[in-house]
């Protein structure tokens, strides 16, 4: 059997052709006969108690179908870890923009009237949108406490290293929300039929998330819920829960109609009432020798869940888990707690918590670089995790991994010594401050702990009439190439060429349930299930004779059509096997978090304009080692996308908050890159294979989320010399700074700031 | 898309005399639309209280660019790229073709017309400041006849205008009198495109041995109108470009200004970048100098 | 809130799409693209934001590059429109097309019509644009998945290979 080398080369995406000549399907370019519009009435309080509903006299409301609490056949909630999440207020709102009511006709243009014709009188609760203002509990707005979820991660002995230490190093960090902004807004049409159920079409990562969520809401059985796929215009964790609301108010508009309704949000509600990017506190207190070395420390690490818990405890897992970044720390005690607050749900956005706690690490580590003398470089280096150590759930580092070396590599591609030096000669002169800065980090892939044994994914492969295979995932294709990579793995483990693969729509009624399309689990979890199921192919045409041990594509095609009419379309299932070495303990949270962890050094270079406090990324270089790398082009287009957004995260994108609603939801004013902000990002990779990934690949998807933020907000930091710890980091806030800089120079008369840290002796 | 096509009439009389027949016959009841860039994101907003409005889209009396001997008549109809294309407006009104090149992306400069960006009259639009210190003057037309106005005035107050309701910018006067002086100007996004300004500033100077014998500087987004910075000017004008002028010049620019806190940011910073973008355009002009 | 008026009747408007003449029954306010959209299914024009920032509903209008939502339709009458399926019906963006595969200009794809017309009409009016002049003329057409670059290359491709020939 003869590869041609599939996996590894650039193959041309399998739906790209439809995608740049307009043919691409997305829900909004699907109508179906005598469909209606359906439009969502919210809250515009943040707390409070529903008294009245009035529906204005200016509208003919019996053209109308109206949907209401009382019109849930099953239960009233967003089934999700809880069902805390209604699918419509019922009597009480917690959060500005929360779903009231549902109204469906078939001239959209007479939606948005109609829903301004609704007025809703209130009796107005006290409302909380911070986390320090939760952890008050001067208002307990969920639970008994506020909190969602609290985790503990403790190794070795944190109360000892205070002792022993020469320097105690504490700061606190905050990151602020960030919208998914995919480019194509939440939309979902549903249809229901007496006999056949609920079927839905919409923009969405996870299939058999809304699967789940619409049987519970509809009070029906798995046979008769239905979900597909349409093709899906950016997503990044913004459709991996979200779309479960918005799939039930269709659902529920179609049932009650008769008839099949379709609601796309416009861009000012897809902002305004759809999940962010957890906002985050991060407080560190880290004993540390004089030479550097981390001893120990405590981190706290909280995030704000807005109303409901959705998934809050599981980007609390993530962020706590990874808050310890790359380094080794003999002891340490990790609080993390997801607190509640009467904001919109935050939810899943790429990296997933990670990005949050991993910005206050590289900070930090900058910031104890500083208290005990030494460089970012050598800080990093003198801590790095080597293969043989433990992270700080006690999850033993097998692979023979180098990050010094790594670090090398990076300082060399971004000529980081000799900039340092140059900037340094040049900042005394020049009236535009330079500065450079590195992040050292890593991802772990798949689902942490045992979750990747309780989703117990499934996939299959189909022998074709024709001689192709196809492949049933419910794994989505949402921009980031998984079609084209697991057509890639099958071709390549079945000696194929790439185009006999095919991939089926994601449709719940044809695929099984490969899990979620979420933390960078495809490639690496789902790819090596479907490797396996290959080879289930082979072994059914092996055994019945019609292929030997080493045949051509040719004889392979051939073999399936005989294969197929003989016996008719058959299939090959794997399913999900925990390794034995992922070794996981709920209870204490310790043990293997993740299959694999992907590692990364970037290294940013910045501008910080005098005139303008402004802030231009001039070079960026973008290392990581992420097992073998199965498609150049594609991996090279998911780092650059994800540096981009971590770009956005740490200069450009601020949500202006007012009474826990988005203030600046619109593109003019939530402000993204354009083309003509940025460097060019120069991606490098190192490859390390991965026993536990299909053909030793690692999740790449979130990798890259983690490292911009704080690789430049460290930039900021050298060219400027003042402590910045908060992103988004805006020429506001620098220029704030600078001023009090200023001023509290002239008031100490002299140029000392103030000191950065205890000092223990 | 929150309004209603529906309840909406738009018009296109095709003609000037046409179009202006028609706001005589009723002030103040049609909104008129040009390029669209502004009126129809308000009216996809379900923001746009007109519900009648008549097309001036490419009208060709405003949409033409006359070279006369003392002044450039550049149509009120004329888009960003229009005046973009226009080597005459490149080359003696240098500071507006910048301008034009910074709003929005290729496609909005592609419809948006400079008689949108004045009488929209928001604070922010990029191409006002160079209006003013270029003194414009604007043809106003009606059905009553023609009136010139200088530019300087033509801004009440926050989104208000002189523009009677039967009026039309027809054209945009520049006086040819700034070959002589070096033009300087800057603006300050949230990015490098496709940004509504939190400071502009458009500058005019000319220097002779370091004495500055004119200046005139104007600033977006700093007040409720564009703003010409006189206070500053007056401070400028006859003296000699030194750091301890350049640093006053800062601080009075600074002071003049009357910026607010807004959704894109705050009204200190504001103050402070105006402030430094003065001084930035001295310390230029003075180099300008040096260079020659 | 203003008292409601009378609503105002469909008007015609007549166009040519793609080539083909149309004429159509349509309020005049209704934008250029819900036209496209809805009443053509010519759905490879996308709507991103509604106020003309992101430029996925990008089509030439009598060979300007223009967006769509911010038209409304009655402007549009006896103008020649051009959408991605005009294009590629055409063949006439095929090396644009072919260099946006090669080099994985598109992800998610939401964005991908509104880009190519972009910079199709970039090619028309500057064939051997520089780095900087994509980057300048694009910036009008906000990607989220690709940060840029692949889109910026799949271009400037079609540049140097144009400037061989």
């Amino acid at each position: 059997m003869n590869n041609s080398n599939i996996v590894g080369t650039s193959v041309p995406r399998l739906e790209g052709r439809d995608k740049i000549s307009g043919k691409a399907r997305y829900v909004d370019d699907m109508e179906l006969p005598d469909m209606m519009y359906g439009a969502t009435v919210r809250s515009k309080i943040a707390r409070g108690k529903i008294k009245r509903i009035n529906f204005g006299s200016d509208i003919h409301w019996q053209e109308f179908v109206i949907v209401g609490p009382s019109d849930i056949p099953g239960k009233n909630c967003i089934a999700l870890i809880d069902d805390d999440q209604p699918c419509l207020a019922d009597g009480v709102v917690n959060h500005p923009e929360e779903p009231l009511l549902l109204l469906a006709h078939p001239d959209r243009h007479l939606l948005p009237k109609a829903v301004e014709a609704i007025s809703v009188e209130y009796d107005s609760l006290p409302a909380i949108h911070k986390i320090e203002e939760s952890e008050t509990l001067a208002q307990v707005i969920w639970g008994a406490d506020n909190t969602f979820k609290t985790y503990l991660i403790e190794k070795g002995d944190v109360e000892a290293v205070w002792q022993t230490a020469d320097y105690i190093v504490e700061g606190e960090y905050t990151t602020g929300a960030q919208e998914q902004l995919y480019i194509e807004n939440n939309g979902m049409i549903a249809q229901f039929d007496a006999e056949k159920g609920i079927t839905v079409w919409g923009s969405l990562q996870c299939p058999y998330y809304i699967h789940k969520a619409l049987m519970k809401l509809c009070g029906l059985p798995a046979d008769k819920v239905r979900v597909v796929q349409m093709e899906t215009g950016g997503a990044f964790g913004g459709k991996e829960e979200y779309p479960s609301m918005i799939a039930a108010h269709a659902a529920l508009l179609a049932m009650k109609s008769g008839k099949p309704v379709k609601i796309i949000y416009d861009r000012m509600e897809d902002m305004a009432a759809t999940t962010k990017r957890h906002p985050s506190r991060t407080r560190h207190r880290t004993a540390v020798t004089k030479n550097g070395r981390i001893l120990g420390g405590e981190i706290e690490f909280t995030i704000d869940g807005g109303a409901y818990k959705t998934l809050s405890p599981v980007v609390l897992s993530r962020g706590a888990i990874h808050a310890g970044g790359a380094y080794y720390w003999p002891s340490v005690r990790i609080r993390a707690k997801a607190v509640a607050t009467n904001m919109p749900p935050h939810g899943a956005f790429r990296g997933f918590g990670a990005p949050q706690s991993l910005f206050a690490l590289e900070r930090h580590m900058d910031r104890i670089a500083e208290v005990v003398g030494i460089s970012a470089v050598e800080i990093r280096r003198r801590n790095f995790l080597k293969t043989g150590q433990t992270t700080t759930t006690e999850q033993v580092i097998r692979e023979e991994i180098d990050l010094d070396k790594l670090l090398d590599r990076a300082l060399e591609l971004s000529g980081y010594h000799v900039k340092r030096e140059k900037f340094a000669a040049e900042n005394r002169h020049n009236r535009g401050r330079k500065g450079i800065g590195i992040a050292a980090f890593l991802h772990g892939a798949g689902f942490t702990g045992s979750g990747e044994r309780h989703l117990g994914s499934s996939v299959a492969i189909e022998g074709c009439a024709d001689g192709r295979v196809r492949i049933l995932v419910s794994s989505t294709e949402f921009g980031q190439g998984t079609k084209t990579v697991l057509c890639q793995i099958v071709a390549e483990t079945l000696g194929l060429r790439y185009e006999d693969v095919e991939i089926a729509q994601a449709d719940t009624q044809e695929v099984p349930n490969s899990g979620p399309t979420v933390a960078s689990r495809t490639v690496m979890v789902v790819g090596k299930l479907v490797q396996s199921a290959a080879s289930g192919i082979r072994e059914t045409l092996k055994a019945s004779g019609k292929i030997g041990d080493s045949y051509s594509a040719e004889d392979f095609r051939k073999a399936c059509r005989a294969q197929v009419q003989e016996h008719g379309k058959f299939l090959s299932i794997a399913k999900y096997e925990q390794p034995d070495e992922v070794v996981w303990d709920e209870e204490k949270y310790r043990g293997s978090a993740y299959a694999a962890f992907a590692w990364a050094v970037y290294v940013a270079e910045v501008t910080v304009d005098p005139v303008t406090y402004g802030v231009s990324v001039d070079d960026f270089v973008a290392l990581q080692e992420v097992g073998k790398v199965l498609h150049p082009a594609l991996a090279e287009g998911q780092i650059i996308g994800g540096v981009v957004q971590g770009i956005g995260f740490a200069l450009y994108e601020k949500v202006v908050w007012k009474s826990g609603r988005m203030q600046n939801g619109q593109m003019t004013n939530y402000i993204i890159p354009t083309s003509a902000d940025l460097p060019s990002i120069r991606v490098h990779f190192e490859e390390l294979g991965n026993v536990h990934g299909a053909y030793g690949a690692k999740g790449i998807g979130e990798l890259p989320m983690d490292g911009p933020a704080p690789a430049v907000v460290n930039a900021i930091v050298d060219a400027v010399g003042v402590p910045f710890n908060s992103v988004p980091l805006m020429p506001e806030d620098i220029f704030d700074s600078l001023q009090q800089r200023a001023a509290s120079a002239s008031l100490l008369g002299s140029s000392q700031s103030a000191p950065l840290a205890r000092e223990k002796r | 898309m929150r309004a209603q096509p529906a309840e909406y009439e738009l018009v296109v009389p095709g003609s000037l005399p046409a179009v202006l027949a028609l706001l005589a016959e009723s002030p103040g009841q049609w909104l008129p639309i040009a390029g669209g860039t502004d009126v129809m994101v308000q009216y996809s907003a379900g923001n746009l209280p007109a519900r009648k409005l008549v097309s001036i889209w490419n009208l060709p009396e405003l949409r033409r660019i006359d070279n006369l001997a003392d002044e450039i008549q550049i149509g009120a109809g004329c888009t960003y790229t229009d005046i973009r294309e226009s080597e005459v407006i490149h080359r003696e009104f240098a500071l507006l073709s910048t301008a034009a090149g910074w709003t929005g992306g290729i496609a909005n400069q592609n419809r948006g017309t400079i008689g949108g960006n004045i009488v929209n009259g928001s604070p922010a639009a990029d191409s006002l400041p160079a209006l003013l210190v270029y003194e414009a003057e604007l043809l106003l037309v009606s059905k009553r006849g023609e009136r010139r106005v200088p530019y300087s005035s033509f801004h009440t107050d926050y989104r208000k205008t002189q523009l009677a309701a039967d009026e039309l910018i027809r054209t945009i006067c520049l006086k040819k009198r700034f070959s002589e002086y070096y033009a300087h100007t800057r603006k300050v996004g949230a990015r490098n495109a496709q940004a509504i300004s939190k400071v502009c500033l458009a500058a005019l100077g000319r220097l002779s041995n370091r004495v500055i014998e004119d200046v005139v500087l104007a600033m977006a987004s700093v007040a409720a109108v564009p703003l010409r910075l006189r206070k500053t000017e007056l401070l400028l004008r006859g003296k000699r470009i030194d750091r301890p002028l350049t640093n006053l010049a800062r601080t009075t620019a600074a002071a003049e200004v009357q910026p607010i806190d807004d959704i894109r940011s705050t009204a200190r910073y504001r103050a402070a970048v105006a402030g430094n973008l003065v001084a930035e355009f001295l310390e230029q002009l003075r180099a300008n100098e040096k260079a020659k | 809130m203003s008292e409601s008026s009378p609503p105002s009747a469909r008007c015609e408007v007549s166009f040519t799409v793609n080539g083909q003449a149309t004429t159509l029954q349509v309020y005049a306010m209704e934008r250029l693209l819900d036209v496209l959209r809805h009443e053509l299914s010519l759905t490879g024009t996308k709507e991103g934001c509604g106020e003309g920032e992101c430029g996925s509903c990008s089509v030439l209008m009598d060979g300007t590059l223009v967006n769509s939502c911010l038209i409304p339709v009655l402007q549009a009458n006896g103008a020649s429109i051009v959408t991605i399926e005009g294009l590629t019906a055409k063949s006439e963006a095929q090396e644009l097309q072919q260099a946006f595969l090669e080099c994985g200009a598109a992800q998610c794809g939401i964005c991908t019509p509104g880009m190519i017309l972009a910079a199709f009409h970039l090619l028309s009016k500057k064939p051997q644009p520089s780095v900087e002049d994509i980057r300048e003329r694009l910036a009008g057409n906000l990607c989220r998945c690709t940060g840029y670059m692949q889109i910026v290359e799949a271009v400037a491709k079609v540049a140097r290979c144009g400037a061989a020939r």
